[in-house]
């Protein structure tokens, strides 16, 4: 799936990153704690969470995320929007839940990386 | 005929959260600049990004030295803190003494040093209460 195609799913706002949306992704993991993302998550290119500091865009980095979407309306801070620029990392922004968000993507054929 | 060992020295402010992670970060450019495997970047990553927080979280900041030589990357993290006082229950997943406001942060959960020594080939930890802690870790090239 192209990033694109998650900004139409859960009909997010971009906020950096426009130039990667035609970048392919094949896995997506959802937390909102980065300690749990740091030791389950394996090879997953997009993180959906509700929690915003700076340490969510260096977990992402750390990782060697893509893409990062932001649940429940929230919005990532200037820093952070620098930190996401910097490290070549998509971020939007969707009004739905995690729940209903993962759904929708897994939905759409956006697997969790296991077993696939 | 065997190259010098590459050297690296960072120090982590204690007193900022925001800016924690920022050594991990410029150790994954230095790696990459040096044309080391993704996957053995990644693990450095994630294991001196672990090893970094918690020494802004537990123990008020520290220091950071980075060594790359032929055969490893060897990552050294120093800092004066309160120590660890059982270190094999800090190795339990799980075990955690962080206070709430740092798992609204979105860590905490005991996940941090077992994650290190997954990722790393070899990991050793000294620690004396109320002086502080060494945590020495290797990736093997
Ligand atoms: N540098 C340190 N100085 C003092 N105590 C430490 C240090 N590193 C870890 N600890 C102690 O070991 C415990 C376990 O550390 P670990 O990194 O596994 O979990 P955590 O930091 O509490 O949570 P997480 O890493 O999942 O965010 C900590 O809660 C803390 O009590
Ligand atoms: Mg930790």
């Amino acid at each position: 799936m192209e990033i694109r195609q998650i900004q139409e799913v859960l009909e997010a706002q971009m906020i950096v990153g426009e130039d990667s949306l035609d970048k392919d992704v094949h896995s997506a993991c959802g937390s909102d704690m980065m300690s749990d993302v740091l030791a389950y998550v394996k090879d997953q290119a997009v993180l959906l969470t509700g929690l915003v500091n700076a340490q969510v865009i260096r977990t992402a980095q750390m990782m060697d995320m893509i893409c990062v979407v932001f649940v429940r309306s929230k919005q990532p801070t200037a820093d952070m929007v620098e930190l996401a620029q910097e490290a070549g990392i998509t971020l939007m922004s969707t009004k739905k839940r995690m729940y209903e968000a993962c759904g929708l993507l897994y939905a759409s054929g956006l697997g969790n990386g296991a077993g696939a | 005929m065997s190259e010098e060992a590459l050297r690296f020295h960072f120090d982590v402010d204690g007193d900022d959260f925001t800016s924690a992670g920022q050594a991990s970060v410029q150790v994954k450019k230095l790696l990459r600049e040096l044309g080391v495997s993704t996957d053995v970047i990644r693990r450095v990553s994630i294991a001196m990004y672990e090893g970094e927080i918690n020494m802004v979280i537990h123990a008020g900041g520290g220091k950071a030295d980075v060594i790359v030589d032929e055969t490893a990357v060897t990552i050294v993290l120093t800092d004066e803190g309160p120590g660890i006082p059982n270190i094999a229950q800090a190795m339990q997943e799980g075990y955690s003494t962080a206070p709430d406001n740092v798992r609204s942060l979105g860590f905490g959960a005991g996940m941090g040093l077992p994650n290190m020594k997954r990722y790393t080939d070899h990991m050793e930890i000294e620690s004396q209460l109320g002086q502080g802690t060494v945590i020495t870790m290797r990736v093997d090239l």
